[in-house]
């Protein structure tokens, strides 16, 4: 084992109480007063023994990817996906690695009695080990969170998109919230499925809740348009708000043939007169 | 080479797609369908795509044409029966059928082809 390493492990054998203690206290200033919880505290112990046990490895910053650092690199995977499921910010996650140098420093001084000599070697291991143990931490911290973003974008996709039976024979389906080219590919799927399970010979697609209709958007109704139309259905586009039609005229969209109504309700009532129905309010 | 048949319904013509077709099997659907329009003097023709599962932009062309072929020997064609999934492949084909009438199922086409023969 190299100089540097054997007087590390050394000081994270002997030293650890006075390490915790200077890690909480330095964690203080990163946390903005807070202090450290129950499972953190765990986590500091465990840590100190995976960092011992890879630097006894003979293991460096250079090498932070192999099997000496597996361990160390499991509880620290671990650590930043629990902070991120807390909703701990980043900088605070990363901090509380990064906190762990100085104690080290301090601890490092004191084994020496304050001779320089061979103590840059041991700063600079610990330096570099300490700064890839907080990008570890961050980078999983960041996935972590990429993963969730993901989880929820796929809920959000189910849940935005259902095909409601207004009468007998039209269906509705309200889009609500910025349409893209997957969203629109499961709009047009669902509402094609559920006209041929009921048979509907109408759909109304009201986009109320579509903040702004450019070109793309545009073509992606035309093209639900013309796939209901192949199945042997009609459809009438409704909730075209005043400045939305001012936009669509403004790029040119051409919607020649596409029965379009301001609200769902006119669209309603021009669905009503299609399928031949009458709508009366009864005789008081 | 397989052969689609063409039924015969009173005034109307009726063809049931069930297998997927070959190039050459929908132009002599085509041909056949033309001659017995002529011969028959039907004005109405039904063709039920609903257990056609894939199409390409050939077919897609040849049912058009076939409408178009129809209309010129004043006989009405409706598709009907179009599966979601061939729907959806037609339009990112860019093909949307212009001037095919469609419809849900065979008894919504027939009733269109009824309609149609009052007016």
């Amino acid at each position: 084992m190299r100089r540097e390493n054997q007087r590390l492990a050394d000081l994270l054998r002997d030293d650890q109480a006075n390490l915790l203690s200077g890690w909480a206290a330095e964690y203080h200033k990163y946390a903005e007063g807070r202090g450290l919880t129950r499972d953190l505290q765990a986590q500091q112990t465990s840590i100190l023994r995976e960092l011992e046990a890879g630097i006894r490895a003979d293991g460096n910053a250079d090498n932070f990817n192999d099997p000496a650092w597996r361990v160390l690199r499991e509880v620290l995977a671990q650590l930043s996906t629990d902070r991120a499921a807390q909703g701990e910010t980043a900088d605070v996650t990363s901090g509380f690695v990064l906190a762990l140098k100085r104690p080290i420093f301090d601890g490092l001084q004191r084994q020496t009695g304050g001779a320089i000599e061979g103590q840059i070697d041991v700063i600079w291991l610990t330096s570099a080990v300490v700064d890839r143990m907080a990008q570890w931490t961050v980078a999983n911290y960041q996935k972590t969170r990429e993963d969730i973003i993901v989880r929820q974008q796929h809920e959000l996709m189910e849940l935005s998109t259902p095909v409601i039976k207004l009468w007998d024979g039209v269906l509705a389906v309200p889009l609500i919230g910025t349409l893209d080219s997957s969203r629109a590919q499961m709009v047009m799927e669902s509402l094609l499925e559920r006209l041929v399970e009921t048979g509907s010979e109408l759909a109304i697609i009201d986009i109320t809740g579509v903040p702004t209709v450019d070109t793309l958007v545009a073509q992606h109704l035309m093209k639900t348009v013309t796939a209901i139309r192949l199945m042997g259905a009609e459809s009438i586009i409704s909730g075209i708000r005043p400045q939305i039609a001012q936009t669509i005229v403004h790029l040119g969209i051409d919607l020649q043939g596409i029965v379009t109504k301001s609200t769902l309700a006119d669209a309603l009532r021009t669905a009503m007169r299609m399928t031949g129905h009458t709508v009366a309010r009864a005789a008081s | 080479m397989e052969r689609i048949p063409i039924l015969r319904m009173g005034k109307h013509l009726l063809v049931t797609i069930q297998i997927d077709m070959q190039d050459q099997t929908a132009l002599q659907l085509q041909e056949d369908l033309a001659t017995m329009v002529d011969k028959s003097g039907a004005n109405g023709v039904l063709i039920d795509v609903s257990a056609l599962e894939m199409v390409d932009s050939f077919i897609g062309r040849m049912l058009v044409s076939i409408s178009d072929i129809g209309r010129l020997l004043g006989a009405t064609t409706v598709v009907v029966g179009i599966r979601p999934a061939v729907a959806i492949t037609l339009v990112e084909l860019g093909l949307s059928l212009g001037g095919v009438k469609t419809a849900l199922n065979v008894e919504r086409g027939m009733a269109l082809l009824d309609a149609n023969r009052t007016i």
